[in-house]
C-alpha cells in the first residue's frame, strides 16, 4: 500500500498522457469551475439539447431500415389491411420498420415525440429569453443564431413529416406545392424543380431525405455549437437576487454540481421521452394509407408546429388579381407576407429595442417581465397572434367539436387575430404596470401579514409587515428608462430618425413605474396610517 | 455563506475593462438606490444536518442506479421474450410497451439517481464568479487590428486594387455553375404545357376511382357524388406517372335536379341530364375538394375550408379560394357511358403566375358579376 501511494495512480498517468498530447488541462482549468446560475426556466434550453440527442440517436436507428424511395412496391408485410396494396418503398418500409422490426415502432415514436418536444422547448426557451430581456447586449447575436435554429427545427420537422409518403404527408406536400406555385414569376419553376416535374413525381421523398438527415442536421449541429460557445463567452444571465449583480454570476460550478445535474437531466428527458413513446401512439401512418392525390379525410391538419402557417392560409381572404394576363394570388401571398413580416420582426427585435433605448451597456440580469411592460405586452400580443393562427389550423375541428358553423368560426378567428391582438397588447401592459404598482406598495407599506388587530378605538386593521432586505431586493433592483427628448444633433439638425426614436421611447416608457428609492422608503415609514 | 471566489482563469481581474463605460441611452441613472444586501446566509439541507438522512439519501441514489441496471436487463429480456408475431398487432403493441418501459427505467434510474446525488449530497454552496465585458481585452484588440494591418500591408490587398477587384469578381462568379447544375432537377421541358393539360380527351370515359370501372349515366342517381378518374388512367403504372396524372385529372361527379342547376351562359351543353363534373383539385393550394354536402350541394375543401356551390358552376361561396373549380364538359357515348367532351378549358389546381396564358380560347369564363355574391 505504501508503494502505491508514492507511485502515480492510473488516472493521473492517463491524464498526463492525454494532456501531453492535447493540452486538455488548459480547457479544464478554464471551464471546470465555470459557474452556471440556477433557475427553473434555464432548464428549457437544456430540454432542447437533450431532446435533440434523442432525435439523433433514434433517427440514426430509423435510417438503417427506412428506404427513401418512391419506387412502387406491393406491400407484403405483416399488417393485414394493407397487404398487396401498391405503394412507394418509403411508405412500405415505414410500415415494415414499425411492425416487423422489434423496437422499430418504439424508435419511430421516440423520434417523433422527441421532435415535438424539441420544437416545443425551443418555443418556450425563446419566450423565456424574450420576456426576460435576455436578448439584450451582448446576446443579440446569439438570439439570431437561436432564431435560425428555430426555423431549421421547423424545416426538419416538415421534411421528416413528409418522408413516410402517407396520405397526410402527401397532402402537406400538395399544399406546399400550391403555395410555391403562387409565388409570382418563379413559383411554377420552383415547384417543377422541387418535385422533379409534375407533382407529386417520384423524386421528392429522396430529396427531402437528404435535406432531413444530412444538410439540415449539419446546420443544426453547427449552429447549436455556435449557440453554446457564445453562451459560454457571454456567460449565462441570472435573475435579480441578493448577492447577484450585473458583474457577477452566482450559481453552481460545472465540476461537479452543474455537470451532475445536467447529465442527470439528460437521462431524465431521454427516459421520459422513451416512456411516452412506449405508451402513446403518434402519427399512425398505417391508418392513413399510401399517398393518393384524390382522397382526403375531413379534419386533416399538419403537425402542430406548422399549424400557424396553415392557419394563416385559412384566415386569408380569397383574393386574386389578374393584371396584364398574369395572376397574383393574394390569398397565398398575403399570408406568406404576414408570416414573413412576423418572423423578421421576431428576429430583429433585439436590434430594434437596442436602437430605441440607446442603451449600450451589457445586461446580464434577466428582467422580470413586469418591469418592462411595453416589451411584455408586445410579446403577449405576438403570442396571441401566433396562437390564433395556430387555432385557425383546426378551425374545422373546433367547429365540429363545439357544433358551430365553420364559417362563423373562421370569422370569429379573423376578428380575434386583428382586434384581439390589440386588446391583448393593452391588457398585458396594464397588468404588468399593475404588478409593478403592487411591488411598490409592498416595498413601501409592507405585505399583508394576515394578522388582524383591534385598536383601542374599536377599529380593526390588518398589520403590514416589511419585507426583509433579501426578499425585497428583487422588487427594488431593476433598470428604469424614460422617454428621450428631441435634441438637435452635432450639426444642429433634428433628423426624422431623432423624432422617430423620441416617439418610440415615449411609447415604450411614458407610463413607466420607477423603482422605489431609499428616500421614498424612509418617507413612507413616517406617514403610517 | 462561504462564497468561493472564482476569478476567471487566465484573465487577471484587470483595470483596463473598467475604463470602458457604455452609454446608457434612455436609462435613468438611479440616485438614492438601495444597496445590494449580498448573498443571504447559506441554508444547510437536512442531509447536511443529519447523518442518518445523508445515509438514507445515499441508499436512495444507489437504489436508483440499481433500478437502472434492472431496466437494462429487462429491456434485453423484453426484446426476446415479447417477440413480434407477424399479423398480430397485439404483439407489436406489447413489444413496444415492455421494451420501451424497460428502457425508460434504465434511463430514468440514472437520471433520478444522479439528480438526487447532486441535490442532496454534493456541496450546495453557491459559487460566485466575476463577469467581464464580452469584448476582448485592450491589448488583444490592438493586436487584432495590428494583425489585419500587417496582413493588408504584406499582401497588398488594398494597394493592389486590380488584383483585389478581379478576385472579388472571380469569387462572385464561381457559385453560378453550381446553381446552373441544378437545372436538371426537373425534366428539360418547360412546366407550362405539362401543368396546363390533363389526360382527359374527347370521348374518354369517366371511371370510378380507384377501380377504373366506367360509369353509366343511368347509374348516377340524383344527389349522389362519384370520385372519378379517366378510364385510361387505371392502366397507367405507378412508375409511368399514375399519381402525377391523377393529381391533375381527378374529377368529382354530381347529379342534381336539372332545375337546380344555374348554368353559366355558354356552358349549357357541358352537363348531361343534371350530371355535372368538376375538377377535384382546389383552386386555392390544390387539396382534393372531397367533401360533398348533399343537402346544400356544396363542395368543401377539408384543408382550408374553401366552399364551392355545385349548382352555380362551382363558384366560391366561402374560404380563401378565389376561382371556381374548372368544369369538365361531359356527355354520353353510344353505350350510355359518361365521357368527356374534351379536356378542361383552363389549367386545374392552384393559381400560378402565367396561368392565364394556358386558358383555352374556347373557355367559357364565369363572369365576375356572378362570383361577387360571396358570403
Amino acid at each position: 500500500m505504501t508503494a502505491t501511494a508514492t507511485r502515480p495512480s492510473l488516472t493521473s498517468k492517463a491524464s498526463n498522457y492525454l494532456d501531453e498530447r492535447t493540452s486538455i488541462s488548459t480547457m479544464v482549468a478554464a471551464l471546470g469551475r465555470k459557474v452556471f446560475p440556477d433557475h427553473w426556466s434555464f432548464m428549457l434550453g437544456e430540454v432542447i439539447l437533450y431532446s435533440f440527442v434523442a432525435i439523433l440517436l433514434s433517427g440514426t436507428f430509423l435510417t438503417f431500415f427506412f428506404e427513401p424511395s418512391m419506387v412502387p412496391v406491393h406491400y407484403d408485410g405483416s399488417y393485414v389491411p394493407l397487404k398487396g396494396m401498391e405503394m412507394s418503398a418509403a411508405y412500405a418500409s415505414t410500415i415494415n420498420l414499425s411492425f416487423d422490426i422489434r423496437g422499430g415502432l418504439l424508435m419511430r415514436q421516440l423520434h417523433h415525440w422527441s421532435a415535438l418536444l424539441f420544437i416545443a422547448a425551443i418555443g418556450l426557451h425563446m419566450l423565456r429569453v424574450f420576456f426576460t430581456g435576455a436578448f439584450r447586449k451582448p446576446r443579440e447575436v446569439n438570439w439570431v443564431v437561436g432564431f435560425i435554429l428555430f426555423i431549421l427545427a421547423m424545416a426538419e420537422g416538415f421534411t421528416g413529416y413528409s418522408l413516410p409518403d402517407d396520405l397526410l404527408s402527401g397532402n402537406g406536400l400538395a399544399i406546399i406545392n400550391g403555395m410555391v406555385k403562387g409565388i409570382p414569376l418563379v413559383g411554377e419553376w420552383v415547384s417543377w424543380l422541387l418535385f422533379g416535374g409534375l407533382f407529386p413525381g417520384n423524386d421528392i421523398v429522396p430529396r427531402l431525405f437528404v435535406l432531413h438527415i444530412m444538410l439540415l442536421p449539419a446546420l443544426v449541429i453547427a449552429l447549436i455549437g455556435v449557440h453554446l460557445v457564445l453562451m459560454v463567452i457571454n456567460k449565462h444571465t441570472q435573475f435579480a437576487g441578493p448577492g447577484k449583480t450585473n458583474d457577477n454570476v452566482v450559481g453552481a460550478p460545472i465540476m461537479p454540481l452543474f455537470a451532475a445535474k445536467a447529465g442527470s437531466f439528460f437521462f431524465i428527458v431521454f427516459g421520459v421521452l422513451v416512456a411516452i413513446a412506449s405508451t402513446f401512439t403518434i402519427l399512425p401512418v398505417w391508418e392513413y394509407g399510401p399517398y393518393d392525390p384524390s382522397p382526403v379525410s375531413a379534419g386533416t391538419q399538419p403537425d402542430w408546429y406548422i399549424g400557424f402557417a396553415d392557419g394563416a392560409l385559412r384566415l386569408a381572404p380569397g383574393l386574386e388579381s389578374e393584371i396584364f394576363g398574369l395572376t397574383f394570388s393574394w390569398n397565398i401571398l398575403l399570408p406568406m407576407a404576414v408570416l414573413g413580416l412576423f418572423i423578421v420582426v421576431v428576429m430583429i427585435y433585439p436590434f430594434l429595442e437596442a436602437w430605441i433605448t440607446g442603451d449600450k451597456r451589457e445586461h446580464h440580469i434577466a428582467e422580470r417581465p413586469r418591469n418592462n411592460p411595453t416589451r411584455t405586452a408586445i410579446g403577449a400580443a405576438g403570442v396571441w397572434f401566433y396562437a390564433i393562427m395556430w387555432a385557425a389550423a383546426s378551425s374545422d375541428l373546433i367547429a365540429t367539436h363545439f357544433h358551430l358553423n365553420v364559417f362563423q368560426v373562421t370569422w370569429a378567428l379573423q376578428a380575434m387575430i386583428t382586434i384581439g391582438t390589440v386588446i391583448v397588447y393593452w391588457l398585458t401592459k396594464r397588468i404588468a404596470i399593475g404588478l409593478q404598482k403592487k411591488d411598490r406598495e409592498i416595498l413601501l407599506h409592507g405585505y399583508e401579514s394576515g394578522n388582524i388587530r383591534r385598536l383601542p378605538g374599536g377599529e380593526y386593521i390588518e398589520v403590514h409587515e416589511p419585507l426583509d432586505e433579501y426578499s425585497s431586493w428583487k422588487l427594488k433592483a431593476f433598470d428604469s428608462y424614460e422617454p428621450v427628448m428631441v435634441r438637435p444633433n452635432a450639426q444642429g439638425r433634428i433628423t426624422p430618425a431623432t423624432h422617430l426614436r423620441a416617439a418610440l421611447t415615449r411609447w415604450f416608457f411614458e407610463d413607466r413605474i420607477a423603482p422605489v428609492t431609499r428616500g421614498e422608503l424612509e418617507a413612507s415609514k413616517h406617514d403610517h396610517h | 455563506m462561504s462564497a468561493e471566489d472564482q476569478s476567471a482563469p487566465g484573465e487577471p481581474v484587470g483595470t483596463e475593462h473598467d475604463v470602458v463605460v457604455y452609454g446608457r441611452g434612455a436609462a435613468i441613472e438611479q440616485r438614492d438606490a438601495f444597496e445590494n444586501p449580498g448573498l443571504p446566509p447559506h441554508r444547510p439541507r437536512q442531509t447536511d444536518l443529519h447523518p442518518h438522512k445523508e445515509r438514507r439519501a445515499e441508499r436512495q441514489v444507489v437504489g436508483w442506479f440499481l433500478a437502472s441496471m434492472l431496466g437494462s436487463v429487462l429491456a434485453i429480456v423484453a426484446y426476446f421474450a415479447v417477440p413480434i408475431v407477424p399479423g398480430d398487432m397485439g404483439s407489436v403493441r406489447a413489444n413496444n410497451l415492455f421494451l420501451g418501459l424497460a428502457i425508460a427505467l434504465a434511463l430514468l434510474g440514472i437520471g433520478f439517481g444522479g439528480m438526487h446525488w447532486a441535490r442532496q449530497l454534493m456541496s450546495s454552496h453557491e459559487v460566485v464568479e466575476e463577469r467581464h465585458l464580452s469584448r476582448g481585452s485592450v491589448p488583444s484588440r490592438e493586436r487584432a487590428v495590428e494583425i489585419f494591418r500587417l496582413g493588408d500591408e504584406e499582401s497588398g490587398f488594398s494597394r493592389r486594387s486590380l488584383i483585389r477587384n478581379t478576385l472579388i469578381g472571380a469569387i462572385a462568379l464561381v457559385p453560378l455553375p453550381a446553381i446552373v447544375l441544378f437545372r436538371d432537377l426537373a425534366p428539360v421541358q418547360n412546366p407550362d404545357v405539362a401543368l396546363a393539360h390533363t389526360m382527359w380527351e374527347p370521348g374518354m370515359r369517366l371511371a370510378l376511382d380507384p377501380s377504373g370501372t366506367p360509369i353509366k349515366a343511368a347509374d348516377v342517381t340524383i344527389g349522389s357524388a362519384f370520385h372519378v378518374i379517366p378510364e385510361e388512367l387505371a392502366s397507367v403504372g405507378h412508375e409511368e406517372g399514375y399519381l402525377d396524372q391523377k393529381a391533375l385529372a381527378a374529377v368529382l361527379l354530381v347529379r342534381l335536379k336539372p332545375e337546380d342547376i344555374k348554368e353559366a351562359p355558354g356552358r349549357e351543353g357541358w352537363s348531361y341530364d343534371g350530371i355535372v363534373a368538376y375538377s377535384k383539385i382546389c383552386t386555392h393550394v390544390g387539396c382534393p375538394v372531397a367533401l360533398y354536402e348533399q343537402q346544400t350541394h356544396h363542395l368543401l375543401c377539408p384543408c382550408h375550408q374553401s366552399t364551392f356551390d355545385v349548382t352555380e358552376h362551382a363558384k366560391v361561396i366561402f374560404g380563401p379560394a378565389k376561382r371556381p373549380l374548372p368544369q369538365l364538359p361531359i356527355t354520353v357515348d353510344d353505350e350510355g357511358f359518361l365521357v368527356a367532351q374534351r379536356d378542361f378549358t383552363e389549367p386545374v389546381g392552384p393559381s400560378y403566375f402565367e396561368r392565364l396564358h394556358y386558358v383555352d380560347p374556347e373557355h367559357v369564363p364565369v363572369s365576375a358579376a356572378e362570383t361577387e355574391t360571396r358570403a
